[in-house]
């Protein structure tokens, strides 16, 4: 809680900050509401002949969450690496609504947070998001200034990123996914670093997401309540 | 600000970002020139500033050598620090091609290390007696080499970003890249000061230019996706 600034942060109050937002652009909302957003065949992952995980099989509906439960080493990052197209599966195939993932229609469907937050120590948290922004495209109606408020980060908008606590910069990262124009979010264990108003408030952004028919996959390790949302599980064991 | 980024508003968010951070550190900015000043001292004072030795046989190289170097220990810089903190998953996963992101950046990376070098090389130039008649030609093939020079290097850069520390390990590669145009360009400038044409070199350089600025990003762009995965 120390964290935050002295100010009730808008995300506080439940369902008014998202109450404002128009709905999601995504053409894939609109189509057929049995083509899975993202799905996944036969697909396996090895490292060096070691099998890291699969093969899976899953699909992930538009307003639905995916939850990706299991130990440490199970490959829950790599499921998602692999996912994000980051890295190349050894088999199976990818399908983004219906259809073959390249890099074209990945790159406009899906938003990744990894672990690390991709932030520039030297520049304002403001001119971070902008350049992602300017990279990613963003939202329309959506800006920079409203979406540090709903994560709870205004006031720090001319802070530099490298006096930002882990966990702030984790709430940095998240309104970089709030203002993606991707109905796909993929995020790497969302909950690391952040404290017990963070964990809500990933929870909330989650299901107004959800609720604008955007899908969601995120990794825990159990530990954390999921968010309350339409909620398939897909439990990774271990390579044994 | 539309859904999906153009290629242009992409290459403008990128640039302005990288002069921002030049910016912000304008003290290490500054290093290469003062590295490339400090090479011409050197070379100088190893040749006992006689001064028929220098204007005739070693101003022109020397500030090529010099100019070289300085570029060379700036490489590392060039996608190491957005490789540590993530940034080059985010141009992996962008909806721009990546060799574009990587030719910006690179472009970026020549106007804030190679330009302030560029503008030295004048004072270079009246410590080692160069004839002031040469320093246009000399000008000249340093403006069409050192763009080659960064973007033969961002290949380097980009196959060494997946290494703790990849140190000497650049220069071994580089180097090797860069003598054509440490060839040409020294040798255009002393081919020009014995009165001869020398356009048959330089037509070359811009040559090597178009080349390497239209193959060299797709080449780094793989290095880094393979270096990312």
């Amino acid at each position: 809680m120390t964290l935050l600034p002295d100010t009730v942060a808008p995300g506080n109050a439940p369902g008014q900050a998202f109450a404002a937002m128009p709905p999601l652009q995504c053409a894939a909302m609109t189509d057929t509401a049995s083509v899975p957003l993202l799905a996944a065949h036969g697909l396996a992952f090895a490292r060096n002949e070691e099998p890291v995980f699969g093969p899976l099989d899953f699909a992930v509906d538009a307003g639905e969450a995916l939850l990706v439960q299991g130990s440490n080493g199970s490959g829950k990052t790599t499921l998602l690496r692999v996912l994000a197209g980051l890295l190349r599966p050894d088999a199976g195939r990818i399908e983004i609504e219906g259809r073959p993932a390249d890099p074209a229609r990945r790159a406009h469907a899906i938003a990744y947070l990894g672990h690390l937050p991709a932030l520039k120590g030297e520049l304002t948290v403001l001119e971070n998001l902008h350049f992602l922004c300017g990279l990613h495209g963003r939202r329309p109606n959506q800006h920079p200034e409203e979406a540090l408020a709903i994560t709870g980060m205004a006031g720090y908008e001319d802070a530099p990123a490298r006096q930002l606590s882990a966990g702030q910069k984790k709430r940095v990262t998240l309104a970089r996914m709030w203002l993606s124009p991707a109905p796909l979010w993929l995020l790497d264990e969302p909950y690391a670093n952040l404290d017990l108003d963070g964990i809500n408030l990933v929870n909330r952004m989650v299901s107004a997401h959800l609720r604008d028919g955007g899908a969601t996959l995120l990794t825990t390790h159990g530990a954390y309540a999921a968010p309350p949302v339409r909620t398939r599980m897909l439990e990774l064991g271990g390579a044994a | 600000m539309s859904a999906t980024p153009g290629l242009v508003q992409a290459a403008r968010a990128l640039l302005l970002r990288d002069l921002r951070l030049v910016w912000r550190r304008r003290g290490d900015a500054l290093q290469p020139a003062l590295f490339a000043l400090l090479v011409v001292v050197m070379f100088g004072l190893a040749l006992g500033g006689e001064k028929k030795v220098l204007e005739d046989f070693v101003a022109p190289h020397a500030i090529w050598v010099a100019v070289l170097l300085a570029g060379l220990l700036s490489l590392d810089s060039l996608f190491r620090g957005d490789a540590e903190d993530g940034s080059l998953e985010q141009w992996i996963l962008a909806p721009v091609p990546l060799a574009w992101l990587v030719a910006v950046r690179t472009f970026g990376h020549w106007l804030t290390t190679a330009v302030p070098l560029l503008l030295v090389v004048p004072v270079l130039g009246e410590f080692l007696y160069l004839p002031r008649a040469q320093l246009p030609m000399l000008m000249l093939t340093l403006l069409l080499g050192t763009p080659v020079l960064s973007l033969l290097g961002a290949v380097v850069a980009a196959l060494t970003v997946g290494l703790k520390r990849s140190g000497i390990l650049v220069a071994l590669l580089a180097l090797p890249l860069y003598v054509p145009v440490l060839v040409f360009g020294a040798g255009s400038v002393a081919v020009s000061a014995q009165g001869l044409d020398a356009s048959g070199s330089l037509l070359l350089m811009a040559a090597m230019l178009v080349a390497s600025a239209v193959l060299a990003p797709l080449a780094a762009a793989a290095a880094i996706r393979i270096a990312q995965g």
